[in-house]
């Protein structure tokens, strides 16, 4: 997995509050094109909102958002959101259609490719995560690594210059958990820009080019992963790496 | 001994029975089935319209449907056919110069429906999880597409039990528009065994035309019944033999 048509992703002084609540109290975060960053920090630090701030599914209160480099907060958030795919937690495959028709859906909706063009897609994409012979399966049917690496292929399939991943493991099961990672691993070579926020410390130590930690809605530390994980220099890091590793 | 024969000839005098069963068959079952499936799909259409104006981000149609529902939801089926009936009669009359009670009482039993299916429609929209319309967002899906393509036909797919319970519903309650007055080719099931019941002095006609709507009503309970379970249950799927091995070694 190759070539893809990546852009950098940037945003800067992000606030956003739900009431008296304050989630994320001024994030800068900056992904180069073609580049992994991942996001690690304590439940309830901002992480997973972050994300749905940087595609707009919430909008901040303040602060920007810029891909490749232009600000896309007065764009269409639905056009915004065509360009950045988006993998979560509960894999949220829609159990009505078949695998196939997950990822073709989009394709032929958004994109208005002709049905069989968009099946032919989908049945390239579903290649790429080696499913191609479950698609016409149910979601329902599938294993939750399975139903992951389809809801990979269903981002996948609209071509999107950044990917981002919400905690793509955690509800998996253990052994389940390596070949979803390994797809993540193949697209990060691949050169697709991504934001994973994950609790896979190795992979956020091995793959990831820059790790930004989190806590209590802002950014605490932020660097390569040999700086964060073998030279914290915050107490908070320190307690954090202790804890989960 | 008399009092019993008294009971079987007053319920099950069989010849009686046997005079309106033709009729029945004949005029009876397709009109009641006239009334309550055309009032049903009625219904469903603007049940669904109700719960989308229930679910509205925008409170002027979310008030407007709470208000309808409540209002057709506590009145009684007989005074709203009524009211609607005689009341929009004579109207009608001039209009089109149909004496036809149906429309009307199609109109009258479509309006009640509606209120009901538009709640069960909002409850099985409402049943789906917020990260359906998240990750149809996030693929570039409007929010109203999103409604369309993804939440709502998963929402319906979990109502339908109680639809077909709505659909029983209409079967009985179509039995009340005799109150508009039907001509011998109108009436349905119910307006049938009553005449005869009427005409003879003998219950009998009634108890087969109760006959007829257990005939409608206990099949589609237990289609209910049965679409239940598979909801809750999945599609019987093979067991695997270590799983069905296992079984055996529990109780010891």
């Amino acid at each position: 997995m190759s070539d893809f048509n990546s852009g950098s992703l940037e945003a800067t002084n992000i606030h956003l509050a739900f009431g008296s609540n304050k989630v994320l109290r001024g994030i800068d975060l900056h992904v180069p094109q073609g580049t992994t960053a991942s996001v690690i920090g304590p439940s309830g630090s901002g992480k997973s909102t972050l994300l749905r701030v940087m595609n707009r599914l919430i909008e901040p209160d303040q602060g920007d958002i810029l891909l490749d480099g232009k600000s896309v907060l007065q764009d269409n958030p639905d056009e915004l959101r065509r360009r950045i795919g988006m993998v979560f937690q509960q894999f949220n495959l829609f159990p009505h259609k078949t695998v196939v028709a997950n990822v073709s859906l989009a394709l032929s909706k958004i994109r208005k490719m002709p049905k069989d063009q968009a099946h032919a897609k989908a049945m390239e994409q579903l290649d790429l995560v080696g499913l191609k012979h479950k698609a016409d399966a149910r979601p329902g049917n599938l294993s939750g690594g399975q139903q992951q690496r389809v809801a990979i292929a269903r981002a996948l399939a609209m071509e999107p210059e950044v990917m981002f991943f919400d905690e793509a493991t955690s509800a998996l099961d253990p052994e389940l958990v390596k070949g979803v990672l390994a797809l993540m691993t193949d697209l990060s070579k691949g050169g697709m820009t991504m934001v994973v926020v994950t609790h896979e410390m190795g992979f956020s130590r091995n793959v990831s080019d820059t790790v930004t930690f989190m806590d209590g809605g802002v950014v605490v530390e932020t660097g390569s992963p040999d700086q964060l994980f073998t030279e914290p220099k915050t107490d908070r890091l320190k307690g954090f790496l202790s804890d989960v590793l | 001994m008399e009092v019993l024969d008294q009971l079987v000839k007053t319920f099950f005098d069989w010849e009686a029975m046997g005079q309106v069963i033709p009729e029945m068959f004949a005029v009876g079952l397709a009109n009641t089935l006239i009334l309550a499936i055309s009032s049903g799909i009625l219904g469903c259409i603007l049940g669904m319209i109700l719960a989308v104006m229930g679910i509205s981000r925008n409170p002027i149609p979310r008030w407007i449907a709470r208000v309808y529902t409540d209002v057709f939801r506590g009145l009684p089926a007989i005074l709203v056919i009524l009211l609607i009936g005689l009341g929009f009669g004579p109207i009608v009359r001039i209009l089109t110069g149909s004496t036809n009670p149906y429309p009307l009482g199609i109109a009258a039993l479509t309006l009640m429906a509606a209120a009901y299916i538009g709640e069960i429609f909002r409850s099985g929209i409402q049943s789906v999880e917020k990260g359906q319309l998240e990750a149809s967002r996030a693929l570039g899906f409007s929010y109203n597409s999103s409604m369309i393509l993804v939440v709502i036909p998963q929402g319906i797919r979990r109502v339908l039990p109680a639809l077909v319970n709505q659909l029983i519903g209409l079967i009985k309650e179509s039995s009340l528009i005799f109150t508009l007055g039907l001509l011998a080719s109108q009436r349905e099931i119910f307006q049938i065994g009553q005449d005869q019941a009427a005409n003879t002095g003998n219950l009998s006609p009634l108890v087969a035309a109760g006959l007829f709507y257990l005939c409608l009503t206990i099949p589609l309970t237990h289609l209910v019944n049965f679409m239940d379970k598979r909801m809750r249950d999945g599609k019987p799927v093979k067991i695997e033999p270590d799983e069905a091995a296992a079984v055996v070694g529990k109780g010891a």
